[in-house]
């Protein structure tokens, strides 16, 4: 027995594969498509959900009893808010040209409808410690799919992975560049992005037939 | 215990609560962050103005800025003079570079206050260029530049901005496909009018091979963003013609 029980370690590893919010709840797909061309902005990105989520589950689990009922999504959205202006003036201090690469994608964030769907769905009926899991296995399940995304885009698209020139150069003709090989400038554009994910929900489904919905 | 978490009052209450400590926290935090957010914005102003003169990392063309450890340096290495003109008075400030256009543009509007244009004087190659802030706006806020022009006020290189343009539309207008169409542009028409820069639709010449036409092609979907471009270059470049004029009469 691990440092979890097993319901517990559930919360985590379900969002992971067969609950992921994004291939089987098809949450979160406005983010996942506008900044994955690059490895290292969804590697960002994933970091900053995770730690949004995170935390943000815990605050509003930990305030589920006093919140007003009447103005729940309010009390949602200031938490969500306050946590991402956080998230950005850290970024803007120690990280300046990633945010500015990120602009406006960190504020999305906030309207990130993981995070509003976890809020609502699990924070505010359950425990902190629980919420925690929770909003870290539903944040790493979104962050897992936009870093595979973030991989095939950027070595397809641009050759590189987090910026290093894997493939060769394709000025120089070096590498794979020498017997021919052509970047596709298709990848960097986000409607590729969709496909990656939709070849990623194909290959999930057809691995775990329980996933197919009935028509 | 119970709290009866309907209650008009109660709600009032808990927003009022609500608003205090994440407003206070924000504050605290802003604070705290300011001076480092501060620096990094000093910083980039220097890696945009060599940027605009072709001085960037790697070598000529490349897309990326001087890294922003040897800005400051490489800064003070190629940028020879930095010149604040105010009511055709040429002054050498070497803060110039700190002059917030934003605000200077908004003091102008009073008739009476004569603004402060600075212009940075580089050299790279021999060649000496004429650093140039314009700022303007765009389709949903502010978009903003640095134009390097040599001494018939050919362009020679720019760099673009923005705060929120549309990315994959506005927001192009600071990739290199559409500043690099700006070099080699002049912004006098043959009759040596000043008429600026115009991002153009459908002007015949996407490969921007004629470099007297005084127009660029635009990006397509950022009309707005293009116009603001086209407004921005002609009422701020404007400003440094007599400057400009006084040089080659001396």
């Amino acid at each position: 027995m691990g440092l979890l029980s097993k319901k517990d370690s559930k919360l985590i590893l379900d969002p992971l594969a067969d609950n992921n919010p994004i291939t089987i709840q098809v949450l979160g797909i406005c983010s996942a498509l506008a900044i994955t061309a690059q490895l290292k902005a969804s590697i960002v990105m994933a970091i900053s959900v995770i730690f949004v989520l995170g935390i943000g589950n815990v605050v509003i689990s930990l305030m589920r009893n006093v919140i007003p009922s009447k103005i729940r999504i309010i009390v949602q959205l200031v938490v969500v808010a306050a946590l991402v202006i956080i998230v950005d003036q850290i970024l803007k201090a120690y990280a300046y040209t990633l945010s500015k690469e990120l602009s406006v994608f960190i504020g999305l964030i906030i309207t990130n409808c993981i995070i509003m769907g976890r809020f609502e769905a699990f924070a505010l009926g359950n425990g902190p410690w629980r919420s925690f899991l929770d909003g870290i296995g539903n944040a790493l399940g979104y962050g897992v799919i936009l870093i595979i995304v973030g991989f095939f885009r950027e070595l397809l698209g641009s050759g590189t992975l987090l910026g290093f020139k894997v493939l060769g150069d394709p000025i120089e003709k070096t590498g794979l560049y020498a017997i021919g090989y052509e970047n596709n400038g298709f990848m960097l554009l986000s409607p590729m992005a969709l496909i990656v994910v939709g070849i990623i929900i194909w290959v999930q489904r057809s691995k775990n037939k329980a996933l197919i919905e009935e028509h | 215990m119970a709290i009866n978490t309907d209650k008009n009052s109660y709600t009032i209450i808990f927003s009022v609560i609500m608003v205090l400590v994440v407003g206070s926290l924000l504050a605290f935090i802003a604070q705290g962050l300011k001076p480092t957010i501060k620096e990094n914005e000093r910083i980039e102003i220097q890696q945009n103005i060599l940027y605009a003169m072709g001085v960037n990392e790697n070598e000529e063309g490349s897309r990326e800025f001087i890294a922003a450890e040897k800005a400051e340096q490489t800064f003070a290495e190629y940028i020879k003079k930095q010149l604040v003109i105010q009511n055709g008075e040429v002054t050498e400030d070497e803060n110039a570079y700190l002059i917030d256009i934003k605000k200077e543009k908004n003091l102008a509007k009073d008739p009476s206050y004569s603004r402060r244009l600075p212009l940075f004087v580089g050299e790279k190659d021999g060649k000496t260029y004429y650093v140039a802030p314009i700022r303007g706006k765009g389709l949903w806020d502010a978009i903003w530049g640095y134009v390097a022009l040599n001494e018939d006020m050919v362009v020679q290189g720019v760099f673009f901005d923005h705060k929120g343009e549309t990315p994959g539309l506005g927001a192009n207008i600071k990739e290199r496909f559409f500043m690099d169409d700006f070099t080699g542009e002049k912004l006098f028409d043959a009759d040596n009018n000043f008429v600026g820069i115009t991002a153009a639709k459908g002007n015949a010449d996407p490969k921007n091979d004629n470099k007297d036409d005084n127009e660029v092609d635009a990006i397509a979907g950022a009309t707005i963003t293009g116009d603001g471009v086209s407004a921005m270059l002609k009422s701020d470049l404007r400003l440094y013609v007599p400057y400009f004029q006084k040089l080659k009469n001396n």
